[in-house]
């Protein structure tokens, strides 16, 4: 895995760089004393992991992951453990380390990261919204582009605050809309809300269990309410 | 009063006796920078900058071995994040055991 390095304390940098040299399939390509720096090398550099300082001055690594679009996996290194759960928000961020980092717990998170393969790329919104369908296709706003996606390709589309995240076969949108707003622009013959924060995609059920479906590699809870609703949509035996 | 070792950076050199002292001259140049901003921001009553700085200090308190010094800098932490002073006599006495011990090294 390539990976870079975020921390304004160079001893920090130093001693990640150090533990990473333990680790044969890791290989440091930079590392930077801020995130903007870091910032800018991700423009144009693809990294498979980042060792990530939380606290630092003027831009921390949260407004980082914020910031960036397509965030690899991440490793957050700190001083403080205050912010687990936080970090637990973010997809991308696989562990937390808590410094000083020791060998064996910076290994650990190195296998979790080595056992979580690359998510799909997400195209991150900072002001979107589902725009039209017509037919087969529906279109998102993000970044002040329209861009087409292929109803029948949505698996999961799950509500996150003010967003919503379309998760595709190939591709996952974060667009700035809701649940309702989508719900009228799919299929009812496809598409079913089974949870007050997500629809589903009826044709790529896997299985179910008795509060939750499984659809590619997402567990939904299935809402008591609207589970009646899912079992009339199944062709039981 | 707790002692600074050098058992962190031993167990996780993994033997590299060459990165042991590349860390060692990291520490020490960096060290009296962050002791310095830290003094300029408690003298000018700055106590959210403070608080920063001592966040950042923890780290060389832990690498350097000192566990209980540790958790006196998290409480003076959180004391100059709510705007108070209380632990700086401590915290600054463990400043001043770690500039003695990284003299000797």
């Amino acid at each position: 895995m390539n990976c870079i390095i975020i921390d304004d304390e160079a001893t920090a940098r130093a001693i990640i760089g150090q533990l990473c040299t333990n680790v044969p399939s890791l290989k440091v390509l930079e590392d930077f004393p801020n995130a903007m720096q870091a910032i800018k090398y991700l423009n144009s550099n693809a990294i498979d992991l980042i060792f990530l300082d939380i606290h630092m001055p003027d831009f921390t690594g949260f407004d980082f992951i914020d910031t960036i679009k397509n965030p690899p996996k991440i490793i957050l290194t700190t001083s403080d453990p205050n912010f687990a759960i936080q970090a637990f928000g973010y997809d991308c961020i696989v562990d937390y380390l808590v410094k000083p980092i020791t060998p064996e717990r910076f290994q650990k998170a190195i296998d979790k990261a080595e056992a979580i393969k690359p998510t799909a790329p997400v195209e991150k919104a900072s002001s979107g919204q589902v725009e039209t369908s017509s037919g087969n296709d529906l279109y998102v706003n993000i970044d002040r582009r329209l861009i087409k996606i292929d109803i029948p390709s949505i698996y999961l589309v799950e509500a996150k605050g003010d967003y919503i995240q379309v998760k595709t076969d190939d591709k996952n949108y974060t667009v700035h809309s809701t649940l309702k707003k989508i719900e009228d622009k799919l299929p009812d013959s496809l598409f079913l809300k089974i949870h007050r924060s997500y629809i589903i995609n009826v044709d790529k059920i896997i299985d179910i269990e008795d509060n939750s479906v499984l659809i590619k590699k997402d567990v939904i809870p299935v809402s008591r309410s609207n589970r009646p609703e899912l079992m009339k949509r199944l062709n039981l035996l | 009063m707790e002692q600074p070792n050098l058992s962190y950076i031993n167990s996780m050199s993994g033997g590299d006796k060459a990165f042991e002292q590349k860390l060692i001259g990291i520490i020490k140049a960096e060290f009296p920078e962050e002791k310095k901003v830290y003094f300029d921001n408690i003298a000018a009553k700055n106590y959210k900058l403070t608080a920063e700085n001592v966040h950042k200090l923890k780290h060389k308190i832990s690498i350097l071995g000192l566990e209980k010094s540790y958790d006196v800098a998290v409480n003076y932490e959180n004391n100059l994040i709510d705007g108070a002073t209380e632990g700086r006599t401590d915290f600054e006495s463990i400043l001043q055991i770690m500039t003695d011990f990284l003299e000797t090294l």
